[in-house]
């Protein structure tokens, strides 16, 4: 029985070790192929070339500016509606609604996260982009609007499933103090549980952002793909072409080691180095606020 | 590493043709099987006739896939197909690296395809020369009130760049055939990635302008007629105009075999060229190559 004991007790914790190295080791080889297959491009493309405002791969016009602005314009405008959404559900399902309505609720939500994001496309087709064309009286409306309220939609139930959690887990002393002071319900939603619960409100948008800017197949359906610089205010209502749309549309046909794969991957390694920033910043944040917390706690 | 995994992927091929050889004594009948791979214009078109050319001969087995027109040339060159489709001739390039690695490509003209230029039922416009259109997909002409329509913005619609029907557009109507042209798609045309994407638009966008293979476009859209010069006579993409070639944006739909073929590959082509497969050839909205060259 003892004997037994000794041997789990030797293999399990680094079993579990292992699977947790496991996560790093992944990445860094995933970084690695990456880097392997992308850093090519940079001596096969002038620097100036690929900063260029030209995308058009078969003529050997590799300018990545319209893509990367592309999809910094399609996530902007996703968070703007999966923030106010996502954490107005959270809010609603943690401290308002009633325990039914909350059970009910829920899970629906995350059933929505579970929704193919091919047939939000056909939705975004079928539906939404000839409503936006009319209603805005628009030339198309497969626009960067369309994929931002779509990928908005898909990044909500990430968004609601973790702030709600974390919302779950303020203590509930902390709301019965406030409601003692004489806080209202606003009040203390505002002004004392989301911000105690403001790490892991800050990791669900962190997660939407990644979910938002690596989503694929709804963006290469409803965007319209035209490589243009979306960079002026009215951006969001014309085309544009994301970085994961042009990584799919175009990765099938091209020949393995030519310089558009190479530029492909490059791209890639952008995606993977954006989405590595937004996680630093979101953690650096929340590292700092916490400390604050422990200062003002002592 | 990778030497490994090929020698793995080798012996897994070896094993399963080892296991196909020895079925095919007890089923006692040797089937022929080819392999059938290419452009994504000509994949519903080989299907249909793979299917038929089954029912009739129990006895030959063919697959069929797509890819894209280079992806089956490569693969016939690698020798993993035994009949590449392709909606452009192969380039001079893809010949050399062919004979590079042994094989004489041997070319067959099995059907043709038309590219129909579509707009939305309520647009005005109804007949485009070349140079009109070329001047709307490289951001020369930008609303509709230039060539003859309302004052409505243009949308432009194309296949993604690696659609063949994309390159073929482009040489064609863009640099209207001429190899130094280097016009470009304006960077605004909206690349979508299938027929029905565009056929959708097109659909429900009165501003929109979009080209498919004509077997593609449905009744309820309004086919442009093309001309090929100014003032020109203007043509309607049908069968008979891409036969006597005075439609303009038509091209020659291809089979490439590895050397001469022979024994059920050719009687395969054979039967490709006939009469009846020709049939279905027109059945999927083709143009038969039968007309001009029986």
């Amino acid at each position: 029985m003892d004997k037994k004991n000794s041997w789990q007790e030797f293999v399990i914790p680094r079993l579990i070790r292992a699977s947790g190295y496991s996560a790093i080791v992944f990445v860094a080889l995933i970084f690695y192929f990456l880097l392997r297959e992308g850093l090519p491009a940079l001596a096969e493309v002038k620097l100036g070339e690929l900063l260029s405002q030209r995308w058009y791969p078969i003529e050997a016009h590799f300018g990545i500016l319209p893509l990367i602005t592309g999809s910094l314009i399609v996530t902007l405008g996703a968070m703007l509606v999966a923030i106010p959404f996502g954490i107005g559900t959270a809010v609603f399902l943690s401290e308002i609604a009633p325990r039914w309505l909350r059970e009910v609720l829920k899970p629906l939500v995350e059933l929505l996260g579970g929704l193919p994001s091919v047939m939000l496309g056909f939705l975004g087709i079928l539906v939404l982009s000839p409503f936006l064309r009319i209603f805005l009286n628009l030339p198309t409306g497969l626009t960067a609007l369309a994929g931002s309220l779509l990928l908005g939609g898909i990044a909500v139930p990430t968004v609601v499933s973790i702030a709600e959690d974390a919302l779950d887990a303020v203590p509930m002393s902390y709301r019965e103090g406030a409601w003692a002071l004489g806080a209202t319900r606003w009040q203390t939603i505002w002004r004392v549980t989301l911000p105690a619960a403001r790490s892991g409100v800050l990791t669900a948008l962190m997660l939407g952002v990644g979910r938002t800017i690596g989503e694929t197949m709804t963006v290469m359906m409803v965007t319209g793909n035209a490589p243009v610089m979306a960079i002026a205010l009215d951006s969001i209502l014309h085309p544009v072409r994301t970085m994961t749309a042009t990584i799919a549309a175009e990765m099938g046909e091209v020949a393995t080691g030519s310089t558009h794969y190479h530029v492909l991957f490059f791209i890639g390694m952008l995606l993977f180095l954006i989405s590595l920033v937004v996680n630093v910043l979101a953690s650096s944040v929340v590292f700092r606020s916490k400390k604050r917390a422990e200062r003002v706690l002592s | 590493m990778d030497f490994r995994a090929r020698l793995a992927l080798l012996l897994l091929i070896l094993l399963t043709a080892c296991g196909a050889g020895e079925q095919d004594p007890s089923s006692n009948s040797p089937a022929v099987y080819i392999e059938n791979k290419g452009s994504d214009t000509m994949v519903n078109l080989a299907l249909a006739w793979a299917e038929r050319y089954q029912a009739e001969y129990p006895d030959v087995r063919i697959s069929v896939t797509g890819g894209g027109s280079g992806t089956g040339i490569a693969a016939l060159v690698n020798g993993t197909v035994d009949i590449a489709n392709a909606s452009r001739a192969m380039k001079s390039e893809e010949i050399e690296t062919a004979q590079a690695a042994g094989i004489d490509p041997v070319e067959f003209i099995v059907a043709r395809d038309a590219i129909a230029v579509i707009v939305h039922p309520d647009n005005p416009v109804s007949q485009l020369t070349l140079q009109q259109l070329s001047d709307i997909y490289s951001g020369r002409i930008d609303n509709w009130s230039e060539v003859g329509g309302e004052d409505r913005p243009i949308v432009r619609l194309s296949r993604e760049t690696n659609s063949g029907t994309h390159v073929y557009f482009l040489e064609t109507v863009l640099r209207l055939g001429d190899k130094t042209n280097t016009t470009l798609f304006s960077p605004d045309t909206l690349l979508l990635p299938s027929s029905e994407v565009i056929i959708n638009e097109v659909r429900q966008n009165p501003n929109a302008i979009g080209y498919d293979g004509l077997g593609y476009v449905p009744e309820d859209l309004k086919i442009v007629t093309v001309a090929e010069a100014d003032g020109g006579p203007y043509v309607l993409p049908m069968i008979s105009t891409v036969n006597d070639k005075s439609y303009p944006i038509a091209r020659d739909l291809y089979m490439y075999t590895a050397g001469e073929p022979t024994g059920a590959l050719l009687d395969y082509l054979d039967w490709i060229r006939s009469e009846e497969a020709q049939q279905i050839v027109s059945e999927l909205g083709f143009v038969p190559i039968l007309a001009y060259n029986p």
